[in-house]
């Protein structure tokens, strides 16, 4: 891949300056913290809830329960997926019922990841309320879906690719549009 | 056997032929009245019929000791004169069939039944009679009556004679009429419910064995009651290293003993059973779709080891195995599309028979002069047949025309036998059977 | 992910990869067998036929939740209502369950191959739930898991599999899959349970007395006797059996302090496996089942959750 014809849209400084704003608004909106839990979606969005997660933690002096969701099995492309996709664990180690779930993920897209997310999710219990948290909201819906609190918007094209990297997976944080040639996939 | 007048004439010929010892190029044949009439380098006769030859070989028809034609009783299988068409398309001008066929072959009606039927044949057929009535191993059939109608020789072939005492009297008996007895080796309760050569495969795929002991055994039971009773017995489908030294252990103290491997058990092993190709390049569009626990692969005897490949093949060269035999077993597609467990035993042979002979000369585990003795001399010295399985001056016209060059494709769906129950789908062949003359007449021609 | 295969007939025909990519999967579906709603939308409107020629209940019923776990539509079809026993040939049989679509079919049949056979001659995907003594993939695949959860799978890791190897397709299965992992895999039997040539498998190491077989081992996995086959002249009595080849607390003292004890069920209690041992701390015959049901899960996802081109 040619980094030159990335556009880079936001550094690792502006993505911890987004987390901290995302944290705060989470916190602003939910005062009863103690039925708040946290639930990223694999692979990045579970890297952002931990980011999350700790800036609560400092910042509110509340540590947020997080949970991992793998979403794979409730994917709507599955028959024609065609490389077979990998299901990776999930590990909700609390109950769900009557609490407010923020979900997290990193980019938010068609709308599909998270209403598989959202048929998850409530196969797990009852929450009181589900919020999505969203590092990115690019655009481009298929599915009458929206983010509670969304990190940047950048209105993108369905040729053009939003790569969201973070330090856990890719070793540095950084938001990134590029057409979609000019990638070798993810 | 038609006593006819007509003459055919061949015309630059390869004479190969054991019973004369002769391999010779540019030479011509005059056949007339059925018989061999003439061999010199270049006779002129006014023939009926002349056929120039361009160099091909001319070999003795070949002559099949161990065929099931499956008539009367299993008409669907096969019928002897499907069976005798797919002989003379593979080279076979004589098949002997066996007696297991509904009723069995154990009374000189059924003979003569066959014989009647094989009126029409266009190869030779020559009834093979059971040992014991009903083939159920317990009283001798009436073998005086049975010769006369013309049995060949006897056989409980499919099974064994598992009562000594049955198998002593037959052999004294059997030797009245210089008929020999054809030994299907096998000891029942080692055999037991077996499907695949007891090795390496039936081990790691759990397919019941059948040991090389369940053969073994009974070879040695049949050597030791012939040297006994010094008279002769032919075993049936050798297959095993142990089964060839028995043999020729037998043959160097004396023992009246003969023996015959069928092509399956020299080219294939019992890795077949797990992989049909098995080494060989199939081609594509004959190739059968299932490759592994194929039921072509099934028989019994069994698909041995490597071992005993190799060993078969020696003793193919050297001559402990007297006689190259197909047991020809037909069955219907359905019959063998079942489970492994469950499919018949038995696979075709008589097509592919003399071109895998052809093979065996380009592996050099033959001379063409060692094939003929294999295919002809051999099986008409056992069988007694005196006009036969040579071609010298005077013997019976019945030979096969070879193109040694004429690769070919084993395609079962154009095989004039009634079954395509062959393992060998898909095989190059070197070189190809394109005509066969039986009694002087042309009765194939490719 | 790369299983390149359209069915799943043998742990003979997987790469190491293969069969810890499947682990690794099974791995993930095990939690969903602690969710309140024990059901997941992957495999919906897929249809999955359990076509059982031989009775078991234990396999077909872990396919069956594992399907029905996935959403898929599972339908038993066992010998007795089926058409075999009218005549009907393997394949017509199949014939007529390929006519009406199902996505996976899952076999057990009592002869060698017969799953090959349906595999070849159906669209449909095929799951060997084991074929006469030949192969049962995903009992060897639930035991490896099982294994994976006390010990680490690979070089380095013994297991010693007593009891009638010859009869046994967990014994097959697990040989493949194991020694393709680099275990080294022991083998006892009595003699007349022993394969000739077996020896020939390369990482099996033949032992002709458990006490030799269980000595330092890992892992312990005992085969069930089938009673019936001492008709056969196999083994003079079950108690003859039971004396020289059963596992009790003094032969297990043998192996490891930390060895694991395995039985594919279900158990003859007292003849290869005394209660004492069954029912102890050491025993993982109870995770073997609940590992079953995640491990079928992984492979019907796999097989089911998409096309085959
Ligand atoms: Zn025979």
């Amino acid at each position: 891949m040619s980094q030159t014809e990335e556009n880079s849209v936001c550094s690792a400084q502006d993505v911890e300056q987004i987390l901290k704003r995302i944290a705060f608004e989470i916190v602003e909106r939910n005062l009863a913290l103690e039925k708040v839990v946290l639930v990223g979606i694999l692979t990045r969005g579970v890297s952002l809830a931990r980011r999350l997660q700790k800036i609560i933690g400092e910042t509110a002096n509340r540590d947020l329960p997080l949970g991992v969701l793998d979403i794979t099995l409730y994917r709507d492309d599955l028959s024609s997926a065609t490389h077979h996709p990998v299901v990776r664990k999930t590990e909700i180690p609390f109950s769900l019922d009557g609490v407010t779930v923020i979900l997290v993920d990193d980019v938010l897209y068609t709308g599909r990841t998270v209403r598989a997310a959202l048929d998850s999710l409530i196969d797990f219990g009852r929450p009181q309320s589900i919020q999505l948290a969203v590092l990115v909201d690019r655009g481009c819906r298929e599915l009458p879906i929206a983010a509670d609190f969304v990190g940047v918007s950048v209105p993108a094209s369905a040729q053009d690719r939003v790569m969201v990297r973070v330090e856990e997976s890719d070793g540095f944080d950084k938001i990134t549009v590029m057409p979609r040639d000019s990638t070798s996939g993810e | 056997m038609s006593s006819n007048n007509s003459s055919l004439l061949l015309k630059n010929v390869s004479l190969i032929d054991a019973g004369q010892n002769r391999d010779e190029k540019n030479l011509d044949i005059l056949l007339q009245a059925g018989k061999v009439a003439e061999i010199a380098p270049a006779i002129s006769f006014a023939a009926d019929q002349v056929i120039d030859l361009d160099g091909a070989w001319v070999m003795p028809g070949a002559i099949d000791l161990h065929v099931h034609l499956r008539e009367p009783g299993f008409e669907y299988k096969e019928t002897i004169l499907s069976g005798a068409r797919a002989a003379v398309a593979g080279g076979f001008t004589s098949i002997a069939c066996m007696a297991n066929t509904r009723p069995v072959n154990d009374s000189a009606a059924v003979t003569r039944f066959i014989l009647e039927q094989a009126a029409v044949a266009p190869a030779k057929v020559l009834p093979i009679a059971a040992i014991s009535k009903g083939m159920a191993g317990e009283e001798l059939v009436e073998m005086g009556d049975l010769s006369a109608a013309g049995a060949v020789a006897f056989s409980d072939d499919g099974k064994t004679v598992a009562n000594s005492k049955l198998l002593r009297h037959a052999l004294e008996y059997a030797s009245l009429f210089n008929k020999p007895l054809l030994c299907h080796c096998q000891d029942n309760a080692l055999f037991a419910d077996g499907v695949i050569h007891e090795g390496m495969i039936s081990a790691a795929h759990g397919l019941p064995g059948i040991p090389t002991l369940a053969e073994d055994i009974d070879i040695a039971r049949s050597i030791m009651l012939a040297e006994y009773l010094k008279v002769p017995i032919h075993i049936c489908h050798l297959s095993t290293a142990e089964g060839v030294r028995l043999v020729r252990s037998a043959k160097a103290r004396g023992v009246k003993v003969t023996a015959e491997a069928t092509p399956h058990h020299l080219f294939l092993d019992e890795r077949a059973v797990i992989d049909l190709a098995c080494g060989e390049v199939l081609d594509d569009s004959l190739k059968p779709e299932q490759l592994r626990y194929n039921t072509v692969t099934k028989m019994s005897p069994p698909l041995r080891s490597v071992v005993d490949v190799r060993a078969l093949r020696e003793a193919l060269a050297d001559g402990t195995i007297d006689a190259i035999a197909t047991d020809h077993a037909p069955h219907e597609t359905t019959e063998k599309a079942v489970e492994y467990e469950l499919a018949p035993f038995g696979v075709i042979g008589l097509e592919t028979a003399v071109a895998l002979g052809l093979r065996l000369i380009k592996e050099k585990v033959l001379t063409p002069l060692e094939l003929t003795a294999r295919l002809s001399l051999a099986p008409a010295e056992i069988l007694g047949l005196d006009d036969r399985g040579s071609l010298a001056v005077g013997m019976a016209a019945d030979l096969m025309i070879v193109d040694p060059e004429l690769e070919w494709t084993v395609d079962p769906e154009k095989f004039y036998s009634k079954a395509r129950n062959t393992p060998f789908a898909g095989w190059r062949m070197p070189g190809r059977v394109v005509k066969t003359i039986v009694d002087g007449k042309v009765v194939f021609n490719l | 992910m790369g299983f390149e295969h359209k069915d799943l007939l043998g742990t003979r025909d997987l790469s190491a990869i293969e069969i810890r990519s499947l682990l690794e999967s099974a791995e993930s579906f095990k939690e969903i067998a602690e969710r309140p709603l024990k059901k997941v939308p992957a495999l919906r409107g897929k249809t999955v036929v359990n076509l059982f020629f031989e009775p078991s209940t234990r396999t077909r019923t872990s396919f069956e939740i594992a399907a029905k776990r996935l959403s898929a539509d599972a339908v038993n079809m066992s010998a007795s209502t089926s058409s075999v026993v009218k005549g009907e040939s393997l394949l017509d049989t199949v014939d007529n369950i390929q006519a009406m679509a199902p996505d996976i079919i899952v076999v057990r049949h009592k002869f060698v191959g017969a799953a090959h056979m349906i595999a070849e001659r159906v669209g449909a995907r095929v799951v060997n739930a084991g074929d006469g003594a030949n192969e049962h993939p995903t009992q060897a695949l639930l035991d490896l898991l099982t294994i994976s959860e006390h010990k680490r799978l690979g070089p380095g890791l013994t297991v010693a599999i007593i009891g009638d190897i010859a009869h046994s397709r967990v014994a097959r299965s697990n040989i493949w899959a194991l020694t393709t992992l680099g275990v080294t895999v022991r083998v006892c039997a009595p003699p007349t349970m022993l394969p000739r040539e077996l020896e020939k498998i390369p990482g099996l190491v033949v032992c002709e007395r458990p006490e030799e077989a269980l000595a330092g081992v890992d892992v312990v996995m005992m085969l069930r006797i089938q009673l019936e086959r001492q008709d056969r002249l196999l083994f003079p009595s079950i108690r003859d059996y039971a004396r020289i080849f059963g596992l009790n607390r003094q032969r297990l003292d043998l192996a490891a302090a930390d060895a694991i004890v395995m039985h594919p069920g279900p158990i003859n209690r007292g003849v290869e496996i005394t209660s004492e041992v069954a029912d102890g701390s050491r025993a993982v015959i109870l995770n073997q089942v609940s590992n079953g049901v995640a491990l079928r899960m992984a492979v019907l996802f796999l097989l089911g959750g998409q096309s085959y081109e």
